[in-house]
């Protein structure tokens, strides 16, 4: 079978459909993109992780919103089932896989980044962009300044 | 995800995307991207590879650090597997399922309705 980027736009379009919803979703597209440059090197710089996941706790599987956890220790688990990866060819057993906070610390160790946060966050994906837009992003924002981070790591699953 | 990276960059914070799903992040239009092209769930590396996984992350920072331009995508060198079979199957339309999907939206909107009544404005995406 032929190597090709899978499209994900149309196949989640055709999902819909054969659901039954009339309107199509619509992604969120932008003609301008902002651009801003790292204010000092990565060996000094804080960083900050973000990921879709949720914490895997009683709150997290049943409550969508921004939640701040600790990165050490490490997670063990993290709530991924009502996001949309593909459980038919893989798992996230492995929160490595997801969640780069193992490999940030040997980064770290190794001297290419200063520091990481004290907590990573989760954001929840929404059908409604415009809960993204303007909830969690400031939310989001707010929690990274008060983090005093440099730099941004995001991993959707 | 995208559109938390925009807000963040456009508020005086340099981000770096990690991701599998190319042509979502490429049409909402971010800073800079790393391409993992793995099935959707694993995009710092396959599950318990700890040497792909810190190859990614690093490869994440570098373009963190080089980009000199907004919308910079590069892509991992790492391949999931020969086979290439899960390109085809991911939320795949066909006839043999095109009923359970059908009854699947009904539910889900039944639930939806019901969620709303409730005051919770958020929903996820459909899987």
């Amino acid at each position: 079978m032929a190597v090709y980027d899978v499209p994900y736009m149309t196949r989640t379009r055709d999902l819909y459909r054969a659901q039954g919803y009339e309107q199509d979703y619509r992604w969120a597209h932008f003609e301008d993109t902002p651009f801003t440059e790292l204010k000092k090197p990565l060996s000094e710089s804080r960083i900050a992780v973000i990921t879709t996941a949720m914490p895997d706790t009683e709150t997290g599987r049943s409550q969508r919103q921004v939640y701040s956890s600790n990165c050490d220790p490490i997670p063990e688990s993290l709530y991924t089932d009502e996001l949309s990866w593909d459980k038919k060819a893989t798992h996230t057993k492995d929160v490595a896989s997801f969640l780069p906070l193992n490999q940030l610390n040997q980064l770290k160790a190794a001297g290419r980044i200063a520091s990481i946060a004290e907590q990573f966050h989760s954001v929840p994906t929404d059908y409604s962009q415009r809960n993204t837009m303007e909830k969690d992003g400031p939310d989001i924002l707010k929690r990274c300044q008060e983090d005093n981070v440099d730099i941004a790591l995001l991993v959707p699953l | 995800m995208s559109l938390i990276a925009r807000h963040l960059e456009a508020n005086g914070i340099p981000t770096v995307i990690i991701g599998s799903a190319i042509d979502i992040v490429e049409h909402c239009s971010v800073p800079r991207y790393l391409h993992t092209d793995f099935p959707l769930g694993n995009p710092c590396g396959k599950p318990y590879d700890r040497e792909m996984q810190l190859d990614i992350t690093t490869q994440a920072l570098d373009l963190l650090e080089n980009a000199s331009a907004t919308n910079t995508t590069e892509r991992t060198k790492h391949i999931w597997s020969e086979n290439n079979e899960w390109r085809g199957n991911y939320s795949k339309v066909a006839d043999s399922n095109r009923e359970h999907l059908r009854l699947k939206g009904e539910k889900r909107r039944a639930q939806q309705t019901e969620i709303k009544a409730s005051g919770e404005s958020r929903a996820p995406m459909i899987s």
